[in-house]
């Protein structure tokens, strides 16, 4: 790579870059140290994200129409589809938390579309956001189900519909997986996101192929051109799922918590 | 020297972590495939179980993007 | 590769001797190794990931998801009305329709009742005036008989005297002499065979 990178820089285009480029955090103003309350790429486009919630779930239903407007119908569509979500895979007992499955959904799914757009920054590509979020699902899913259930909530691990000489195995087995959750849970967002834009970069640093050299280049620009918008395709679909993902998983661990004994 | 054996391995080490991301390809491609098969006996049946195929598909991804992460991981971290 | 030769002259640094000092650029702004695992932008990240968590949770919790549960609610209660609403109209609309079946039976009777006083109306009408006029024939006809038997009996009598001219002519030629009295007895028998 870093050949590559001297090879153009000596033909006098500096058109390759790094894939990770993109992940890079920098102050908004200035050139400072990044610290804990600088406002950074990442408060801008958290910051643009609830600017679209807002301009989503409340200006959209600022008229309170019966026959809703287009962007109404998008919030209502948002609503129902997450309560239902909630209802379904967490049981209805789980309705009183769903504004913070509601936050966690909104955020996610709004970073992740809002990283689509060309020359934008995903929060949620980031290990640290995702395992905050990941963290705060897993501490406060662990506290509810023993403040609902007591020590019953121990039962998530004893699996009485297993023969009994394996129910210590099933039990590790079990409690090991637990305390793999927040790790999967974020890494599964963040490693979607990182992977999706990463690639996209790679491709992208293929396409002006043909500003250096015209007899490969014909050939490699518009395949990496054609890779790039068939790759972006699949990230809009990807944008969606994983936050759905994000939420659904953490219904299913709100469901252990509130029914440890399945 | 040192550094380029280490840079070599981790290098061959990222590509073949890269394989693991196929293992992830033939789980998502059975789940799915699966899902479709029970779908078209029954498709009454079909639209409750979305979620949970999509639960399954994302077990079977992360164990892709964990692979994905190693690879990266050797390229640029290490 | 990665002598310091090479990474004086491209600027591309070996990720592991920059991550020891804490830096993850380098000189030209590039990232070195991954920005998702560099420390120093962990607390930055977290920070604001906390306040944007928090400002949507007031956001949606305060204003935005009661006013879709209200709007939902609202439509939900409108659509129950509007629905018990057409059930009503629906039950008038029947009504409606039964009474006009109902006017239309009544309309239609009293037709046919007029049509029958109308026809019997006529058929008396009809009969008289058929009567008259077969009075009226009938006298006619009559009158008519009369009239023929009257020129009927006209011409027999002309007829007689023509007969009885021409006799006497007929027995004066013959050289003989007509008695009157004879010549109409003789035409009269004649005439009645």
């Amino acid at each position: 790579m870093a050949t590559e990178t001297q090879g153009v820089e000596e033909a006098g285009m500096e058109l390759v870059f790094h894939p990770m480029d993109q992940f890079i955090i920098k102050p908004l103003f200035g050139d400072g140290p990044v610290g804990m309350f600088t406002i950074t790429n990442t408060t801008l486009w958290m910051a643009l994200s609830v600017l679209c919630v807002i301009g989503l779930l409340v200006l959209g239903t600022a008229r309170r129409s019966i026959i809703p407007s287009r962007i109404q119908s998008v919030a209502e569509l948002c609503y129902g589809f997450i309560r239902k979500m909630v209802e379904d895979v967490a049981s209805k007992e789980a309705l009183p938390y769903f504004p913070y499955i509601m936050t966690l959904f909104i955020f996610i799914v709004f970073s992740n579309f809002l990283g689509l757009l060309p020359m934008a920054f995903t929060p949620t590509s980031h290990i640290a956001v995702t395992a905050v979020m990941a963290m705060m699902v897993f501490l406060s899913v662990t506290i509810l189900g023993f403040v609902k259930n007591g020590f019953g909530f121990l039962g998530v691990f004893w699996i009485s519909a297993a023969p009994l000489p394996l129910r210590p195995i099933l039990a590790l087995i079990e409690v090991i997986s637990y305390f793999v959750r927040p790790v999967s849970h974020s890494i599964r967002l963040a490693g979607n996101m990182m992977a999706g834009h990463a690639v996209i970069k790679v491709f992208a640093a293929f396409a002006p192929m043909v500003m250096i050299s015209t007899g490969i280049g014909l050939m490699v620009t518009p395949l990496s051109i054609l890779a790039i918008t068939a790759i972006y395709a699949l990230e809009v679909l990807v944008a969606f799922i994983q936050a759905y993902v994000f939420t659904i998983l953490t219904c299913v661990y709100l469901k252990d918590a509130l029914h440890p004994h399945h | 020297m040192e550094g380029d054996i280490v840079q070599m391995g981790a290098y061959i080490g990222a590509g073949l972590a890269c394989t693991g991301m196929g293992g992830a390809a033939v789980g998502v491609g059975h789940v799915v495939g699966n899902f479709l098969s029970g779908a078209l006996r029954n498709p009454s049946a079909a639209g409750g179980q979305t979620a949970t195929m999509f639960i399954g598909i994302a077990f079977s991804e992360a164990l892709g993007i964990f692979s994905f992460l190693v690879a990266l991981l050797l390229m640029f971290a290490v | 590769m990665a002598t310091d030769t090479t990474t004086a002259a491209t600027g591309h640094v070996s990720p592991i001797e920059l991550e020891e000092v804490g830096k993850c650029v380098d000189s030209h702004g590039g990232a070195v190794g991954m920005p998702q695992l560099c420390t120093d932008w962990m607390s930055n990240q977290v920070f604001w990931l906390l306040v944007t968590l928090v400002v949507i949770f007031v956001v949606l919790s305060r204003i935005a998801l009661p006013r879709i549960a209200g709007i939902l609610a609202e439509r939900s209660g409108a659509i129950t009305n509007d629905l018990a609403a057409a059930e009503d109209l629906k039950a008038k609309a029947v009504e409606a329709e039964e009474a006009y079946n109902k006017a239309l039976a009544d309309a239609r009777a009293e037709a046919q009742n007029i049509v029958a006083a109308a026809k019997a109306d006529i058929q008396s009408d009809l009969n008289k005036a058929i009567a008259k006029a077969d009075a009226e024939i009938a006298a006619r006809s009559a009158e008519g008989e009369k009239v023929i038997a009257g020129i009927r009996a006209g011409a027999l009598e002309s007829i007689k005297q023509v007969a009885k001219d021409t006799t006497k002519e007929v027995v004066a030629a013959m050289g003989g002499k007509a008695d009157a009295k004879t010549v109409t007895a003789a035409v009269s028998a004649r005439m009645k065979g």
